[in-house]
């Protein structure tokens, strides 16, 4: 390679996030070229809304694969926390969302206790605990013998209301995490350690660092993430079945891919992952727009992702 | 299973210990198979053939499944997609068979195989090319093959021809020795040949330490190819044995076996590390993971505590797993 | 640098292996730059280096482990680039190298299938090398390091290849099993077939090899016959420079020192260390000396808090510790600088981030990071360790001695009372070996107290105040810096007594 095309690619790796920008507006580009006058702010906000629970949803999984780990449970801690705040619905609104809050904390200090303390890898821990919660959810379901429960009104506006005619209300929500997360991971000592955990577990140990506590907590927040996304997702939905988030777990690891943080952990960053979610979400509205039956959509996504995937792996020569 | 270098220099006289060490998990994956038999008779004294015969037909696909992950596993990878990979080679059996005879239908089942055998390999190829994890590669090929399940089949249709479906579901010999264990014959077939080859041992040997492997002289990509490979063979057969099992054919079929072939392995003691392990202990896994709803049934529990408890147990055993590992360092 | 001629005694003798001008480089790293190596039939060569000379680097090349950048190799007469280690195998050419690379999870015999090894072959030279009643169906995971070597030994004998590279396989091995090993070299030899011999140990490099190579910075610099009394001139050549510092320090080595007591340890047991009683005062360097293996490493696990000793005491400013983790050793002052610098870096991350690890080391320091006392504190340490490179750059992308700068800046900025510096200049230039000396002396001199191994004996001198050494898990002996000369260190470091005979009459054997 000559030495401007190395120049290059170092730069294509140092602001990779433009690239996916770039990305991002060609894909909005080839929705205006099929209908014209789609791309409009109606379009961007819809699409903002369908993005906030799967950009939620992300974060929790972009913390824990930093930190060179994977949470399978999320799409079912979603569930399962949407599920349960409805359930809880009659009880009052506050303590339906702290039910709702309780369950994703719950299972992720499970998920962290499991992996940290008893060493259980990652993917197997949180593979099966996802078990687990759509098991006792089944059971919690069939108990708690009520008809299709109900979202409370102040999640539902938080889902789908808007403000201004355009800006969804979870945008909102949404930022205030992003910010929270973005701001965190790099200026935080807690951020740090998610860095360095996912770079070199020994080397973290040989600093000082008892590593049990910061795992242990990231699962914890990876879990509350997760809850608040099922909220979010409950809301847009206007509904809280037992299959809710289902359909978001691949998408969540694949945001985080696309985003650009490594699988392995130790680099990456959320702002990456803001807009995996975004490009996803837009990928899926050409295809809608296409008329693509679903077969082939779900099929043309896998491509897409193993396509991204491979062009970070291959082209900006990640080791 | 490790032991220490002092016992291992031994030179000879520790055979028996040895076995005990090296096949001690298979060994107790088949004692608690047999106690959870038991507990089942207790439970329901008119445990007979017909439930017996129930079982197999349940654990026959997961069986599978479980071969399959146990092939990608061994030789250091994942595979997600081995469920959707199961339901592809379901609906593309079902699509060529209806209202075919017997002989056609096994024609159409050897150019299943072959398809789905075909599928695995390109997610290995996939792997091995771009140099993408393969917990990525197999998330993202899992849309793929279940978009093709689902463009080979909208939704679940039975037709799959009756003389097929007796392949599994008749008990030709005796009714406590139903045909759906007869077809675990399968394995020895494809797997026997397999370890005892060149091929078998790189696939070992990939698994256990890359960089030995290398130096050993194997390639590295091919043979994590060929293991992907063996692996969509496997989930192939997990297809064709769906179709045999339900009569149906349904694109959303494998959803729940990728996840409990994965729970199979990890019961039947494949290191997820890769490298250790066998076939044994998977297959008997999956009759143990199949044989605990019913258990819950004969017990009036409701059945979905039944995914709760394979959670839990699946978390148990790795646990197990990881504090004897603990346990056995000096 | 002093120009060495690059003799060949007898260039026009038939060769069995002519490399010429090999070079590779890793990145920003260069591991080779022009390596020349000569082999004739039937002939022990040494390959001689010091750590991060390129030894490996040309192992591999020779292999076809690795491709070189440039140069060229001709094996037998033909000029060949072997493109896999298979390729070289076929060829005649097989290295042991010093981790054995059987596979854990086969079976000896399965391993012995995988590469093809003719197993009757492979039975002869386990009788050789007195394992007779070895049994094939054992699992290397389950076997002890010195059986794996002699078992990949074997099983590169067994495919009688015309040229043999022992990489440092001495290393993990006991007296009486390297004598085994030199036997088999011998035979090979008295068959007209060769051996390249790589090993850290002068004496027995001088009792085996007929030649010896000597690379330093990734040049050949030298062909040595070590019997004809060369033992010196091969470790001026590898030194290099730094030979004639050490004579020029040597002239007044650091006086003991007097300070307070830092650290105790006392009757000291963990794994191969076997009841090891000393102080480490502060203000002073206290040299480790040691051959490869001898509890050095469980010592300083122990006292950064890595791994529990199994009785004995560490007693830090008076009272008795018990380190349950590294961070408990850290609070109590003591810090460690592995000799591995992948072990204690975050490749990935900047310099800064690298630096600032054990500022955050506590849950109290999760929360907000004052940015402007960070940077004061890391670029004080980066300033100090003259590490010429921005803090934002990836660790990855530093040289060997600039990363190692890293791993004790990072203590810099943390705080200690008592570093503990295990061989921390293994593969690094001299130049910055130089810094990295000069700083601990005065961090010592600053009053820390900083305990110091170094698998390079000359360079001792060049630090310590004090020394022990190491033998066999126990402590043999104790003299100031001054008496420590490199034959008075080898020689304790051998377990012989100050007065005894030659160190390689009891090696060679």
């Amino acid at each position: 390679m000559s030495t401007r095309a190395v120049a290059t690619v170092r730069l294509v790796q140092q602001h990779s996030i433009v690239v996916l920008i770039a990305l991002l507006v060609a894909l909005a580009g080839l929705i205006e070229a099929i209908r014209p006058g789609a791309v409009n702010a109606n379009w961007v906000s819809n699409i903002l809304e369908f993005a906030a629970p799967l950009g939620i949803l992300a974060a929790g999984q972009t913390l824990v694969v930093i930190m060179g780990g994977i949470d399978l449970s999320v799409a079912n801690v979603a569930t399962a926390a949407a599920y349960i705040m409805a359930s809880q619905a009659p009880f009052g609104v506050t303590r339906s969302i702290v039910a709702g809050l309780f369950v994703g904390v719950l299972v992720g200090l499970i998920n962290g206790v499991g992996v940290a303390v008893f060493k259980v890898q990652p993917l197997i821990m949180t593979l099966a605990m996802g078990l687990v919660v759509t098991g006792s959810l089944n059971v919690y379901s069939q108990a708690s013998v009520r008809t299709v429960p109900g979202v409370p009104a102040v999640i539902h506006t938080l889902g789908s209301g808007t403000v201004l005619g355009y800006v969804p209300v979870s945008l909102f929500l949404w930022a205030l995490l992003a910010a929270v997360l973005i701001v965190g991971l790099r200026g935080t000592g807690f951020g740090r350690l998610l860095y360095a955990l996912g770079d070199n577990l020994e080397a973290t140990r040989l600093a000082g660092v008892r590593g049990w506590q910061v795992l242990l907590t990231n699962y914890a927040a990876c879990g509350l993430l997760s809850a608040v996304a099922g909220l979010v997702l409950a809301g847009t939905v206007n509904a809280a079945d037992l299959s809710l988030a289902t359909v978001l777990l691949l998408p969540s690891v694949a945001a985080v891919v696309i985003g650009g943080t490594s699988i392995f952990g130790g680099s990456g960053s959320y702002s990456g992952t803001i807009v995996g979610a975004l490009i996803l979400t837009v990928l899926n509205s050409v295809l809608t727009l296409l008329d693509v039956p679903d077969a082939v959509k779900q099929v043309l996504y896998g491509a897409i992702i193993v396509v991204l995937a491979a062009a970070y792996t291959r082209v900006l020569g990640r080791e | 299973m490790a032991a220490t270098a002092a016992e291992a220099l031994r030179p000879t006289g520790i055979q028996f210990g040895r076995g005990i060490r090296r096949f001690g998990w298979t060994i107790a994956v088949y004692v608690l198979f047999g106690v959870l038999m038991v507990v089942t008779v207790i439970i329901k004294p008119d445990y007979g053939s017909f439930e017996w015969n129930t079982l197999t037909l349940a654990a026959l696909p997961l069986a599978f499944a479980a071969a399959a992950q146990t092939m990608v596993v061994l030789s250091g990878g994942i595979d997600l997609s081995v469920g959707p990979l199961m339901a592809l080679a379901n609906v593309l059996a079902l699509r060529a068979m209806v209202g075919h005879d017997l002989r056609y239908s096994l024609g159409v089942a050897l150019i299943v195989l072959f398809e789905v055998t075909l599928a695995g390999a390109l997610n290995g190829v996939i792997i091995v090319v771009t140099r993408v994890p393969d917990i990525v590669i197999t998330l993202a090929t899992s849309f793929i093959w279940a978009g093709l399940a689902l463009l080979v089949l909208a939704k679940p249709t039975p037709g799959i021809p009756l003389d097929f479906q007796n392949l599994a579901q008749g008990s030709t010999l005796s009714p406590w020795l139903p045909d759906a264990l007869l077809l675990l014959v399968v394995f020895p077939l494809v797997w026997i040949p397999l370890r005892r080859s060149r091929a078998g041992l790189a696939i070992y040997a990939v698994g256990s330490d890359r960089n030995a492997a290398f130096r050993s002289g194997v390639n590295l990509g091919l043979t994590r190819v060929v293991a992907y490979a063996v692996g969509g063979f496997f989930a192939a057969c997990g297809g064709l044995a769906l179709s045999m099992t339900t009569g149906v054919g349904s694109p959303l079929a494998g959803t729940y076996y990728t996840l409990s072939g994965v729970s199979a392995i990890v019961l039947g003691g494949v290191s997820l590390a890769g490298g250790r392990g066998g076939m044994l202990g998977p297959i008997a896994a999956a009759y143990i993971l199949s044989l605990i709803p019913a258990i819950l049934i004969y017990l009036g529990i409701d059945p979905n505590y039944g995914q709760m408890i394979q959670g839990v147990l699946i978390v148990i055993v790795v646990m197990v797993g990881g504090i004897g590992t603990m346990l056995r360092r000096p | 640098m002093a120009a060495v001629p690059n003799e060949i005694p007898d260039a026009n003798a038939r060769a069995l292996l002519v490399a010429s001008g090999l070079a590779k480089h890793f990145g920003p790293v260069v591991a080779l730059r022009s390596a020349d190596l000569r082999v004739r039939p039937g002939e022990i060569h040494a390959l001689m280096g010091a750590n991060g000379a390129g030894k490996s680097t040309l192992v591999k090349i020779l292999t076809g482990a690795l491709t070189a950048d440039a140069g060229t190799i001709t094996f037998g007469g033909r000029t060949r680039t072997f493109r896999s280690t298979s390729e070289a195998r076929k060829a005649g050419l097989i290295c042991v190298y010093q981790d054995p690379s059987l596979l854990p999870d086969l079976t000896v015999l399965q391993n012995l299938k995988l590469t093809a090894t003719p197993i009757s072959n492979f039975r002869r030279y386990l009788v050789e090398l007195g394992m007779a009643r070895f049994d094939l169906q054992s699992m290397p995971r389950e076997l002890a390091r010195p059986t794996l070597s002699l078992l990949d030994l074997a099983r590169a004998l067994a495919i009688e290849p015309q040229l043999l590279l022992l990489d440092e396989i001495t290393a993990s091995l006991p007296a009486d099993l390297t004598v085994r090993v030199f036997n088999v070299a011998r035979q090979l030899r008295a068959e007209g077939r060769s051996v390249i011999f790589i090993s850290h140990r002068l004496a027995e490099v001088s009792a085996l090899c007929d030649r010896a190579t000597v690379l330093r910075d990734g040049k050949t610099v030298g062909v040595v016959e070590p019997a004809q009394g060369g033992e010196e001139r091969i470790v001026k050549l590898m030194l290099g420079p730094v030979a004639d510092e050490v004579a020029a320090e040597a002239a007044s080595p650091s006086a003991p020192a007097t300070g307070a007591v830092a650290v105790e340890v006392r009757d000291l047991k963990a794994g191969t260390l076997d009841g090891v009683t000393f102080t480490l005062r502060f203000g002073e360097v206290l040299g480790v000396a040691a051959l490869e293996g001898q509890g050095q490493e469980e010592l300083f696990n122990c006292l950064a808090g890595v791994r529990r000793p199994e009785s004995g005491q560490i007693v830090v400013g008076g009272n008795p510790r018990s380190f349950h983790h590294p961070g408990d050793a850290i609070r109590a002052g003591m810090v460690l600088i592995p000799a591995d610098r992948v072990q204690a870096l975050l490749r990935q991350r900047s310099v800064r981030e690298n630096v600032a690890l054990p500022l955050v080391n506590r849950i109290s320091r999760w929360g907000p990071i004052n940015p402007r006392r960070e940077k004061r504190r890391v670029e004080t340490a980066v300033k100090r360790l003259q590490i010429d490179t921005r803090v934002t750059s990836e660790v990855r992308r530093l040289s060997g001695g600039n990363q190692q700068k890293v791993g004790i800046a990072r203590w810099l900025a943390g705080g200690f009372k008592t570093l503990l510096c295990f061989d921390p200049t293994r593969g690094i230039d001299i130049g910055t070996k130089r810094q990295i000396y000069g700083l601990v002396k005065e961090l010592a001199a600053n009053g820390s107290a900083v305990l110091l191994f170094t698998s390079e004996l000359p360079e001792i001198q060049l630090a310590c105040n004090r020394v022990i050494v190491l033998f066999g898990g126990k402590l043999v002996d104790e003299m100031p810096a001054s008496e420590a000369d490199e034959k008075a260190l080898l020689r304790a470091a051998h377990g012989l007594p100050s007065e005894a005979e030659e160190p390689q009459s009891q090696e060679g054997a």
